[in-house]
């Protein structure tokens, strides 16, 4: 706190920014800032650029603060330098709006391919042939190693990136991922957008956290346009949040026993998954939810005779899961899969800001709703389970421990949802004749999802950058996978769970 | 373990009645299928999964066919690892600029006979995403489309009744 308070009096408030403050700074504030990031003083909540300068948001306890540094000649001093959780966000603004990181030790493109007829599309625009050139993975070298290249199209149904592994045997010595393959420039598309537009782009950068990106964006317009929202709809947004969170964690419960060939809890998982799917589907009449939330409200109402269908729901999880959860505990086989696979070190989860369940799965107890806290996490009870182990194991663990606290949170939530409208005015006519500007954290099912725009006099989106948790998970499998066998992989893999669409944006 | 087998065996299965075959897409079919090759692969039809650049919904849904509910085994479909031993290839999303390559090399690493259904809004034209720098906007300006299933994302019983129809009017044109 008191490394962010100096901070801020070293920089200009921007009046603009209606949630978290935003402080214009000088590159000797950068600095500062990079070097408390690298003594961890503060976790990086995200890096992004609008063109014109770069922004940092750091959190430190339960405060966040935005730094920006005006970069009018295109270069800014790295932070991946001396703090590697940046660096590939770095690499992408590179890529995209052509701003340079003075140092990066890392000149390679990440987001861009090669392959788009256009380079820094949301800088310079500079025409360039698409060559699709070939990307120089890191080498690792020594007698007996081989390389083993997967994807981008993978195996079974999941989403396309590039997995270089360096083998000793059977054993990994190097993970290189390449992403970047499912990059739609969202950025790109928001920029000028309508509001209804932009929300509906949002629900769509990870399809699996569509509810968390779509409370993201809303409370960060909501933020800049200082819109309240009705308390019903704060409830029910709460309410989806954790019916996905119930659905994506059935189906990696399920996913990661499937991969250890453990078949039986997939299928039963995969059974709860399908319930909550459909209670979302009966409830507000799309099974993922998906636009269900929007800027002032929600664009779905529960009718009040489907509350028992909730209920029901969460009746048929308590009897059925606490019978899964002994089955996964007391099959030998499966847990000399997953107990003490691909362990993250609690050091790099601290270091990185790892949310979600790879973050509380290696002794990182952040929960956005918690820290900093959004309505209506604020009145409900819930705990936040945290492991030490960092492994496979902790990691389901970890989900199981969620499905209950979410279980009593919906509990919770329909025994108190007020009646009442569920969208509130947008009143952008008041918005007045500047731009205004609003950031959110919120946590979906896999951590913490960033969100900050920039709206338009008129109404329209300026800027918006969407940060998903998998950025700073991503480089951690790398990590936690080494010294494990290639067969442990999809394991590992699938315990992370990271989002390919949420990464390349 | 054992008593959770055996309560299963006396539960009644979860797998629900097959969905009717879409009149839409059976007429869309009709157009496209080739009687021949489908005479050659019977009702058995191999499906290789392809993610051109979704937001990940279509697979989750995509996912949801294997599940006890839809069950998608019992009509002779399955998903395979490799194109190689696809007869259908399922894409999703608007196709990215840097996922067209692996699409065509997936196609073209797929054996004929073969179908190609595209999966979703954005599978089509390129949906939201369209009109961006890194996307080629719709599975069909890359490879050829027999069949395409709508919806954001098109849920489980949407995408088993295209590829029902799929199986029947192909097997009907075969008989």
């Amino acid at each position: 706190m008191a490394f962010l308070s100096a901070l801020t009096d070293r920089g200009r408030r921007v009046e603009a920014q209606r949630s978290w403050p935003r402080i214009v700074v000088d590159a000797a504030t950068w600095r500062q800032a990079i070097a408390g990031l690298a003594a961890g003083e503060a976790t990086l909540l995200g890096l992004w650029s609008d063109g014109e300068a770069i922004h940092m948001a750091l959190i430190a306890e339960a405060e966040i603060l935005v730094l920006s540094l005006p970069a009018p000649k295109r270069r800014y001093p790295s932070v991946g330098l001396s703090h590697a959780p940046a660096l590939r966000l770095e690499r992408m603004i590179r890529d995209l709006y052509g701003l340079e990181p003075e140092g990066l030790p890392d000149a390679r493109p990440w987001i861009d391919h090669g392959r788009w007829d256009v380079s820094q599309p949301l800088g310079a625009r500079r025409r360039a042939p698409a060559t699709g050139a070939a990307y120089a993975f890191l080498k690792a070298e020594g007698a007996p190693l081989h390389e083993i290249p997967v994807g981008p199209v993978h195996a079974g149904i999941i989403e396309p990136g590039h997995f270089r592994f360096t083998a000793n045997g059977e054993t990994v010595v190097r993970l290189e991922e390449r992403l970047g393959y499912v990059h739609k420039g969202i950025e790109g598309l928001m920029a000028g957008a309508p509001l209804e537009r932009a929300a509906r782009l949002a629900c769509r950068v990870s399809g699996d956290s569509t509810v968390a990106y779509a409370i993201a964006f809303a409370q960060a317009v909501e933020a800049a346009l200082e819109l309240t929202v009705p308390q019903r709809a704060v409830l029910l947004r709460a309410l989806m949040a954790e019916l996905e969170r119930l659905a994506n964690h059935f189906g990696d419960i399920g996913a990661i026993c499937n991969d250890a060939s453990f078949s039986l809890m997939h299928a039963h998982c995969g059974a709860l998954r399908e319930q909550v799917l459909r209670t979302a589907d009966a409830c507000f009449g799309h099974r993922l939810m998906m636009d269900c939330v929007v800027p002032g409200g929600t664009a779905a109402d529960l009718a009040s005779d489907r509350t028992r269908i909730i209920r029901k729901l969460i009746e048929t999880v308590r009897r059925s899961f606490p019978e899964l959860v002994e089955l996964y505990d007391e099959t030998a086989s499966l847990q000399d899969r997953t107990v003490s696979t691909g362990i993250l070190k609690p050091e790099l989860a601290r270091q990185y800001g790892a949310g979600g369940y790879v973050g509380r799965a290696s002794g990182r107890a952040f929960d956005a709703r918690r820290t900093p806290g959004y309505a209506p996490y604020g009145e409900l009870e819930f705990e936040i389970p945290v492991r030490k182990e960092g492994d496979v194991d902790a990691r389901v663990w970890i989900r199981v421990r969620e499905v209950e606290q979410s279980l009593a949170l919906i509990e919770q939530i329909v025994g108190r949802l007020p009646q009442g409208p569920v969208r509130g005015e947008l009143g952008l006519a008041e918005s007045g004749n500047e731009s205004r500007e609003g950031l959110a954290l919120v946590e979906g099912f896999r951590g913490d999802v960033l969100a900050w725009v920039r709206i338009q006099r008129d109404g329209t989106i300026a800027h918006a950058h969407l940060r998903d948790p998998s950025w700073f998970q991503w480089p951690l499998l790398e990590a936690a996978i080494e010294g494990n066998i290639v067969a442990d992989f999809p394991l590992c893999n699938k315990s992370f769970n990271c989002s390919y669409s949420g990464h390349d944006l | 373990m054992r008593k959770l087998l055996f309560k299963s065996l006396l539960q009644a299965p979860l797998t629900e009645r097959a969905p009717p075959a879409s009149d839409e897409m059976l007429a869309e079919l009709a157009r496209t299928l080739d009687r021949t090759a489908r005479r050659k692969l019977g009702r058995s039809l191999s499906i290789r999964q392809v993610d051109a650049g979704s937001c990940n919904g279509c697979e989750l849904e995509i996912h949801a066919l294997s599940n006890v509910f839809y069950d998608l085994e019992r009509f002779g479909l399955r998903f395979v690892a490799s194109p190689r031993h696809a007869d259908v290839l399922l894409v999703t999303g608007p196709v990215t600029h840097n996922m067209r390559e692996a699409l065509e090399r997936t196609y073209r690493a797929t054996p004929d006979p073969k179908w190609v259904v595209a999966v979703g809004d954005c599978a089509l034209d390129g949906g939201i995403f369209a009109g961006g720098y890194a996307c080629v906007g719709g599975v069909s300006k890359v490879i050829p489309v027999d069949l395409h299933v709508p919806g954001c994302p098109p849920n489980p019983t949407a995408l088993l009744q295209g590829l029902i129809a799929l199986i029947e009017k192909a097997d009907t044109r075969a008989g």
